[in-house]
């Protein structure tokens, strides 16, 4: 079992043509994702990575059934992808694209608030249900199927997650990378709520940094919704207040959203937290076993 | 990017947002000239840095006679001006704003910003304006007043000039300001616009006697005429030198400089140094590909910071190959010439062949097995440990 993708999950692409786009889409084929189709505008008819190309995500849903768009279309026009995606019935975007206007993304949000429909990112590695199916940029081969749900903000902090959890012997029902955006598709409590009601997930690991209130939120969720184990770290604590640490969205302002803060919010909830990145697995099969 | 306050009052005044009087000056000639044109008898004479708080520091005076102004702006232009916000070196002061002199009745806060738990616009306002806004939000936080705004502005049922106790006219002045505001943050790609303070002249108008506007850098692509605006005095040089190479870079304080790749483990390491008793002296992020070209000018902008005795490479190599970024480490390493310790850990595809290689480099390099054995190593190091 997995959350939100697995074997069966039929996943277009958009902006597939691109340079990103052929390089990633080209990885998750190779990991067995199953990529039916791209969308490129104006390549409709095309043949790319031996996908067919569509102009428009209707026509790709319409003719390949697919369920999930995965996105890298360049930023000053990923906002209209996200917003196509949705109004074309896909259930999953998960948009890979960094650097989109935040005013672009109040927009998406207040329009895909009232869509049956779910977004991961933007700015994000994606989502990967091991040995089934990657959709995002994140290396495949350090993760392996097991039981640990991971959450996380940061990239590269995810695979450290993934990493550790798989040489704990611990492996992974899904990671997801939320993003680093200051505002996004899915948050933590999203992901926490799944993860709680995925039988096979036996712990999470939540990976959080400095910026806005989403760490709190997830704490206050935990202490009362979540019963399974969760190890929480937040990267930040050196970060000086007003700079922006590489995220968008990774910023101390008016004293808000300190890494102290949060993982005291954490530790008030009863959530196991770990002062180091390189503890998290260890952690996590102490919790487990 | 920031704006400076001239240039926000020059965007107040194309919105018709009431703003006082003034001209900007770059020598203290120029500000004579200024204040003459201005007329009047009163004026102020502003340094124009990106930072608050100005006013304590001696950045904001209130000159009586135009050789006031004179000196005042002598005693400003061409040095570093140190408030509470602007770091210890302080900014530059290249240019002085000259503005006529105001009648203050009242002095009011109002900002407009992204609020991320929302996900939509809101406006601030409070009736302590002129003051810390922060500190106002800790010690009276019933003083501080928001309103959401939605994609278009809309007065709401209790209009804010009401709850801030303004005055009929005024009531109407704020919520058309308020107005004009909203489509000056939309239209600018702002991400805050503040006014601290905004004043009732004794006359009992509403007048912006600050301005600070800060926009979006994701969206600079399509606001190319506040792209030319940017003002590069007024950041760290490492910071500018590394933006141009796409590069995300932050000075700290410490000995103990930093190279990883992505943002998250970037501060994860600055944390790590410092969790085990060392102090970080950068926050460095140099992408998902981390080329040889791109590692050498990061080292290149690292040792430009003459604090650093150690530096700690963090890379986990998920599609780019470890023995690829050893390679480029190894080339930046002897193309920069680096002279102090460096350790590097490396996770990731191909890790064994990448390890290697930085073993046989001949190189002051130490390939460390994991992170926490790299952090305590490059802190023993910069501690002169092995002196």
């Amino acid at each position: 079992m997995s959350i939100l993708v697995g074997k069966d999950t039929k996943v277009i692409c958009q902006g597939l043509t691109g340079k990103q786009g052929s390089f990633h889409t080209q990885h998750c084929l190779e990991y067995g994702t199953q990529v039916v189709a791209g969308v490129t505008p104006g390549k409709g008819g095309q043949e790319h990575l031996g996908l067919p190309i569509f102009n428009k995500v209707k026509e790709a849903v319409d003719k390949t059934n697919a369920t999930v768009s995965m996105i890298y279309v360049p930023a000053p026009y990923a906002a209209d992808a996200i917003l196509e995606a949705a109004d074309s019935g896909i259930e999953l975007i998960v948009c890979i694209t960094e650097g989109l206007p935040v005013l672009d993304m109040l927009k998406v949000k207040s329009r895909i608030r009232n869509y049956d429909c779910r977004l991961i990112g933007p700015n994000c590695p994606g989502i990967i249900t091991p040995g089934s199916c990657k959709i995002g940029i994140m290396p495949g081969f350090i993760h392996a199927p097991g039981s640990i749900g991971i959450i996380s903000r940061s990239g590269t902090l995810t695979y450290e997650a993934v990493f550790q959890t798989t040489n704990e012997g611990l492996g992974q029902t899904t990671c997801i990378g939320i993003g680093g955006d200051p505002i996004r598709g899915m948050n933590f409590i999203d992901c926490l709520e799944l993860f709680e009601s995925d039988p096979d997930t036996k712990g999470i690991i939540l990976v959080g940094e400095i910026g806005g209130t989403d760490e709190e939120a997830a704490a206050e969720f935990i202490k009362s919704n979540v019963t399974k184990p969760v190890v929480a770290y937040i990267a930040g604590v050196t970060a000086p207040p007003g700079k922006r640490m590489g995220h968008a969205g990774a910023i101390v302002s008016g004293g808000k959203g300190t890494a102290e803060e949060k993982f005291k919010a954490f530790e008030l909830a009863g959530v196991y937290t770990v002062k180091s990145p390189s503890d998290m697995g260890k952690a996590m099969s102490e919790l487990t076993n | 990017m920031n704006l400076h306050e001239f240039q926000s009052k020059q965007l107040f005044n194309q919105y018709e947002i009431p703003v006082p009087s003034g001209l900007v000056a770059k020598s203290p000639k120029e500000a004579v000239d200024a204040a003459k044109s201005l007329g009047g008898n009163l004026w102020v004479v502003k340094a124009q840095i990106h930072s608050g708080g100005r006013g304590k520091a001696g950045g904001v005076k209130l000159a009586e006679t135009l050789s006031e102004v004179n000196q005042f702006s002598k005693d400003m232009l061409g040095q570093r001006l140190v408030t509470p916000q602007s770091g210890l070196d302080g900014l530059p002061v290249e240019i002085v704003y000259i503005e006529e002199c105001s009648s203050i009745d009242r002095e009011l806060y109002l900002s407009l910003l992204v609020d991320r738990s929302s996900e939509g616009l809101i406006i601030m306002a409070s009736e302590a304006g002129g003051m810390d806004i922060e500190a106002v939000a800790v010690s009276a936080p019933e003083k501080i007043l928001t309103q959401d705004v939605n994609l278009n502005y809309v007065t709401p049922k209790e209009p804010l000039g009401l709850r801030l106790g303004l005055g009929p006219s005024q009531v109407e002045e704020l919520e058309d300001i308020l107005f004009k505001l909203v489509e000056l943050f939309y239209k600018s790609d702002a991400s805050l616009i503040e006014i601290n303070p905004l004043i009732v002249t004794k006359e009992g108008h509403l007048v912006a006697l600050d301005a600070k506007i800060n926009i979006d850098d994701n969206a600079l692509f399509r606001q190319e005429s506040l792209l030319k605006l940017r003002d590069d005095s007024q950041e760290d040089d490492k910071e500018t030198a590394a933006r141009s190479h796409g590069l995300n870079y932050v000075s700290l304080d410490g000995n103990i400089a930093c190279m990883v790749n992505g943002a998250g483990l970037a501060m994860a390491t600055m944390d790590l140094i410092k969790l085990h008793g060392g102090e970080p002296a950068n926050f460095l992020d140099v992408g998902g590909g981390a080329t040889a070209e791109r590692v050498s000018e990061a080292f290149k902008i690292i040792l430009a910071n003459s604090n650093v005795e150690a530096i700690l490479v963090n890379i986990f190599g998920g599609i780019v190959r470890c023995d690829l970024i050893a390679e480029g480490i190894i080339a930046a390493v002897k193309e920069v010439g680096v002279s102090i310790p460096v350790t590097v850990r490396l996770e990731g595809t191909n890790v064994e062949k990448g390890r290697k290689l930085l073993k046989d480099s001949g190189l002051k390099i130490i390939a460390a097995e994991n992170l926490t054995n790299a952090t305590i190593k490059i802190i023993s190091l910069a501690n002169g440990d092995d002196r």
